[in-house]
């Protein structure tokens, strides 16, 4: 018999399983596109800027550009299947299917819901993230030990951009307003990343703009990961991305318990 | 039986005090519930009362604050004043308690389309925490319920509204709750698929199950319901069992009088000038308390929970 007084707990992990296993019925329905849009975007963004670009410059900030690249496109891999795919299924499902309605009216709370649906799509951004870098070890990437980091960096870097993505969900009125979102902030951030080429011949401003980019910390932490850390200066970059998941985490709850919960 | 069967999560460290909700008599309890968008009041001090056991149902017409009631038995509506009690449990404080002990059929359809009946149950049995080796016997159990055993392997949007809604109704069952909310469980379906879900209504209720339906078909309420209470403006304005609402709102017999509408205003206004309350019903008005109205002919008929609805609430579509 239950206790009545007795309260359940905050993010339980049946009620987060529970949403996974959702969250992974449905993606039986749909991986293979799943995978193909997250995986092939970025490598061919690695073969035209390896082929294009490595053409006219061999060496980048002391590397070979194919290494420079094909470490830096993991941060691009986790923007595209991280962020996107939280905003376009987090607004389909509060919108179009009323999902939401139907988890919260069993024993799950906003914050559980969130927080596995991020965790779920950062686990697959973990996976996601190395494909492109695999690609590149075919063009001639030299594979390392700690390309084995490769998936957690990623996972990480990618539940933050989930939640970031759930968050643009939660503010967006229309699925319209997800371009202001895109243009004016995604797509610059993936460019001044330091994927395709090094932030260190930019303008200061732009500079410091790259520095408050969690995609560029993530480029600089896998980079260093598959070719050597530098000390202090990674556990700095790890530290950006662990506070930028933090940080976007307790948004993406506090906007969706203001979304749903009426 | 099907009293919440499961125990989930933590217990808490209150030891020595009796379980609340056996003391309490009621699945629900709203005392003074009200709800406020902006300078909207959607719920105006609302007292419900779910006694265990019993099938209740919430009556008013559009706009009348039942889907807002509804949804802050789930706690997906916050109010801001009263107090609410869902087996036993302080909302929203303990929704989450409560929700773990309740099954709810939402009015929107918001099945999984791309997924097959099955993967739908299944999800659920995870989300109401269905332990893992009774999984599939509630599952199974479900199918049997919905008479969807066939078409398990079909996908959702296969399937036809009748089966849809079979389907939103018994995944609501799996974790064989003691309490079902049932939003709007028939609207838009037809007459035939609407009766086979009262059967499947009714069998629940005679199964012991509380339950508590906002519907704005009277027939449903007057068939399936012991108590009903009709909502106007946020506010209850009558309570009690259908036969005695009738009794007490419209008398034991109505004269329906047809004809063109000049000769129905005419007859309003002599029947309002003797006394009697009338009401429109399309084509005729009807007369309701109407001893000894036969001179102004018409048929008589049965008095009904319709004519209680359309008295209290007002005749007027806002």
């Amino acid at each position: 018999m239950i206790e009545a007084s007795r309260r359940l707990g905050r993010l339980e992990r049946a009620a987060m399983q529970g949403v996974m296993v959702r969250e992974i019925v449905n993606f039986s329905s749909f991986w293979r596109s799943s995978a193909f849009s997250s995986t092939i975007d970025p490598t061919i963004y690695l073969l035209a800027f390896g082929f294009g670009f490595g053409s006219l410059v061999s060496t980048v900030a002391g590397y070979d550009y194919i290494d420079f690249v094909g470490t830096g496109i993991v941060a691009t891999t986790v923007l595209f299947s991280g962020a996107f795919p939280a905003m376009y299924s987090t607004f389909v499902k509060y919108e179009f299917q009323h999902t939401y309605d139907a988890i919260l009216a069993a024993p799950v709370d906003t914050e559980e819901l969130v927080t596995a649906e991020a965790l779920w799509i950062a686990t697959r951004t973990g996976i996601y993230g190395c494909v492109p870098m695999l690609v590149a070890v075919v063009f001639g990437l030299d594979p390392s030990w700690g390309m084995l980091l490769v998936p957690a960096i990623a996972a990480l870097a990618g539940f933050g951009w989930a939640c970031f993505g759930i968050f643009i969900a939660a503010k967006a009125q229309s699925i319209e307003s997800f371009s202001y979102w895109q243009s004016g902030l995604l797509t610059p951030m993936f460019l001044v990343a330091g994927t395709f080429f090094p932030l260190d011949e930019l303008p200061t401003w732009a500079q410091v703009l790259g520095n408050v980019n969690p995609l560029f910390h993530c480029v600089e932490l896998v980079r260093h990961a598959v070719f050597g850390f530098e000390g202090w200066e990674d556990v700095g970059h790890l530290g950006f991305l662990i506070g930028f998941a933090l940080v976007s985490w307790r948004l993406a709850i506090r906007f969706m318990e203001r979304k749903l919960i009426l | 039986m099907l009293h919440h069967r499961y125990a989930l999560g933590v217990v808490s460290e209150t030891k020595g005090q009796p379980p609340m909700r056996e003391a309490t008599q009621f699945a629900i309890k709203l005392r003074g519930f009200v709800k406020r968008f902006g300078s909207l009041t959607a719920v105006d001090g609302l007292d419900l009362d779910v006694p265990f056991g019993s099938c209740v149902g919430l009556l008013g017409p559009n706009g009348a604050g039942k889907s807002t009631t509804m949804k802050a038995l789930t706690a997906q509506v916050i109010g801001d004043e009263g107090e609410l009690e869902v087996l036993g449990y302080p909302l929203p404080g303990d929704s989450k308690q409560a929700r773990a002990e309740m099954g709810v059929v939402p009015q929107l359809d918001n099945l999984d389309v791309s997924l097959t009946v099955e993967q739908n149950l299944l999800v659920f049995a995870h989300l109401y925490r269905v332990p893992a080796g009774e999984r599939k016997a509630a599952i199974e159990r479900a199918l049997g319920l919905a008479n969807l055993g066939d078409r398990r392997a079909s996908k959702v949007d296969e399937l036809s509204g009748g089966m849809r809604r079979r389907l939103l109704i018994t995944r609501a069952l799996l974790h064989e709750p003691r309490l079902v909310l049932l939003d709007e469980p028939t609207v838009g379906l037809d007459p035939q698929v609407r009766q086979e879900l009262w059967a499947l209504i009714d069998r629940l209720r005679s199964e012991g199950v509380s339950i508590l339906m906002s519907t704005h078909y009277i027939e449903e309420a007057e068939r399936l319901c012991d108590t009903v209470t009709i909502m106007s403006h946020g506010k209850a304005v009558a309570i009690g069992a259908p036969h005695a609402l009738i009794r007490e709102h419209a008398g034991p017999e109505a004269i329906e009088i047809y004809g063109p509408p000049a000769r129905l205003t005419e007859v309003e206004a002599e029947a309002r000038g003797r006394g009697w309350r009338t009401r429109r019903t399309g084509t005729s008005v009807s007369i309701l308390h109407s001893n000894g109205a036969a001179d102004l002919g018409g048929e008589p008929r049965v008095t009904n929970l319709e004519d209680v609805f359309v008295l209290l609430t007002g005749e007027e579509i806002t």
